[in-house]
């Protein structure tokens, strides 16, 4: 393979943010206001709140990112 | 006693790695003795590797040892480690892409080239690149302690000076194959070594719980004190602002740290650093999983076998997670286990020592003290440099034990945070000062480590009164509000001077 100086790849076209980036805001909210969380009832499958609703807004993150994504590309 | 099924398997893995290391050099070749070829991989990792790349880089030891062993130690708090995780994204998707653009088009390959390029200040630059250089260090002291702790596991004898000899072996491996391939060697044992946690993940997570008959049994042996965050006394937000701050604190400061820079600034675009955004997520779902793993060694009552005692007087609860494996796996899974941890300290160490030798070389070397390097001698210095970053963290380790290595992590963390302001609010603001912007570095780092201080620096956490409500809080988030407010405040002040100057000349 040859040998790339910087610079060589065609760079990408100007990037344009899209207004559905408030969504990514939510994420921030939802863990910063422990508040809502910090309890044990309901529990899924026999795991507290506090837990499975983490682990929950771990996927709902990579869904708001995926849906932005598809928003600006 | 000595394990010796799980030693094999372990020195085998081992092994199979330290081949690939050095095979990797080989791997899209390019000429190694120009900087961004050697320590940036040539930036042309793809979405498929950027993802093991940037997966081996930010979910560490700090992962598989340290969290689920505060889990073990503290309970809920240890969990911050998933909000922490849950915020990082975002950001990556909105900040970073614009960096790397910039990046790109003008050759640079640290953030202090940034700083260097956009404000004009050399002495900020220097300041974002020792900022990088001290802040790595406990880093990867901390993934020594993950290495120390499954060698240890494995019934080798890790005390004394010889009982250090099996650390030192792994690391003069690791320095040699980081000399001689670069950044391509921990991309292509990345890869590795995520399938071996992914394996050992997902096999502990369907077993340990089989085995303990669910996760109700489970949660039923945690202590209700330990299972949510304790209820704030009156007049302060207790724990409930420490976990906040932690993990938001953590999130800010993530980025920022050199290896987190090397492994964007290799990618081959800012849609490869979106895309990731989106995909990185499924680490954090193992790290979940793995924090859990600290409630299930407290549900088998690892700490009380007579077996593990001896691990947990030496290694404290960083024994946890070993222990809770030595008993639920055979012995040969055990080792697969334990070289993953390993293996999975090795990658984010190489990619740490492989920016710092950037850093030290283009901010330091090449800026202060040999403006007229060459390419060749610049790759060079960056070599020599990963390796005098690697044995800097070994003295670390050998002679600073802490009792929860996650501090490590965390009070390297509190000094991180501190470039935020010139990178970051850089990017957006244009009227910001670079001298400000010194000033609030300096104010920062300088209140940063006086709290840490007081805290013996053996906590991140400090109580700051405000209007007679106490608020626990990350030492790193307290420290990066006085830096904020300097620069922008002194920002100000320059900008209004500079107006009045040119009001002046005007009427003149």
């Amino acid at each position: 393979m040859a040998i790339e100086p910087i610079g060589a790849s065609a760079p990408e076209p100007a990037h344009r943010a899209h207004w559905g980036r408030v969504l990514l805001l939510l994420p921030f909210v939802a863990m910063i206001w422990v508040s809502s969380y910090d309890r044990v009832e309901p529990t899924l499958f026999s795991v507290p709140f506090f837990y499975w609703y983490q682990l929950l807004w771990v996927l709902l993150s990579t869904a708001i990112i995926g849906i932005v994504y598809l928003l600006e590309h | 006693m000595m394990n010796w099924t799980a030693l094999t398997v372990f020195v085998l893995l081992f092994v199979f790695v330290t081949w690939l290391g050095f095979a990797a050099a080989r791997w899209r070749a390019g000429d190694l003795d120009l900087l961004h070829e050697w320590g940036l991989g040539g930036r042309r990792f793809g979405t498929f590797v950027t993802w093991f790349l940037l997966g081996g880089d930010l979910y560490t030891a700090y992962v598989f040892i340290a969290v689920p062993a505060l889990v073990y130690g503290a309970g809920a708090l240890g969990f911050f480690a998933i909000p922490y995780t849950v915020m990082i994204f975002p950001l990556l998707y909105v900040v970073f892409p614009k960096l790397w653009q910039i990046a790109h088009q003008h050759g640079y390959v640290t953030l202090s080239d940034y700083v260097r390029g956009r404000f004009n200040n050399r002495w900020l630059a220097l300041a974002v690149a020792i900022t990088g250089l001290v802040a790595t260090m406990p880093y990867i002291a901390l993934q020594l302690v993950g290495m120390q702790v499954v060698i240890g596991a494995m019934g080798v004898e890790t005390s004394g000076l010889l009982g250090d000899l099996p650390l030192i072996i792994a690391f003069v491996v690791l320095a040699a194959f980081t000399y001689t391939s670069g950044l391509r060697a921990p991309a292509m044992i990345a890869v590795v070594k995520d399938l071996l946690i992914y394996i050992t993940v997902i096999a502990a997570v369907i077993w340990v719980p089989i085995k303990l008959g669910g996760f109700g049994p489970i949660f039923a042996a945690v202590p209700a004190a330990k299972l949510t965050l304790p209820e704030p006394p009156a007049g302060s937000l207790g724990s409930l602002s420490a976990y906040a701050t932690l993990s938001f604190g953590s999130a800010c400061a993530l980025f920022f740290y050199p290896h987190s820079i090397t492994g964007i600034l290799s990618s081959s675009g800012p849609r490869v650093i979106r895309r990731n955004a989106a995909l990185l997520p499924a680490y954090s779902l193992v790290l979940g999983f793995l924090a859990l793993l600290g409630f299930m060694a407290l549900a088998m009552n690892v700490g009380a076998a007579p077996e593990f005692a001896e691990g947990f007087r030496r290694y404290g609860n960083n024994f946890s997670i070993p222990a809770l494996f030595l008993a639920t796996f055979p012995a040969w899974f055990a080792g697969v286990a334990f070289a993953a941890i390993a293996i999975g300290a090795l990658v984010p160490a190489a990619i740490m020592s492989i920016a710092c030798g950037n850093i030290f070389t283009r901010n330091i070397y090449r800026e202060f003290l040999r403006p007229t390097a060459t390419d060749a001698q610049e790759s060079a210095m960056a070599k020599l440099v990963s390796l005098v970053v690697k044995a800097g963290a070994l003295v670390f380790i050998i002679f600073i034990p802490v009792p929860y290595a996650i501090q490590f992590q965390l009070l390297g963390g509190v000094w991180m945070i501190q470039v935020l302001p010139a990178v970051m609010l850089g990017l957006y603001l244009r009227w910001l000062n670079g001298h400000a912007l010194l000033a609030g570095w300096f104010v920062g780092t300088a209140l940063g480590t006086w709290m840490a201080w007081t805290q013996q620096f053996k906590v991140a956490i400090y109580t700051v009164t405000v209007f007679g409500l106490q608020v626990p809080g990350y030492i790193a988030l307290y420290a990066l509000a006085a830096n904020i407010l300097v620069a922008l405040g002194f920002s100000a002040v320059a900008l209004f001077r500079r107006k009045d100057d040119r009001k002046l000349r005007a009427e003149a």
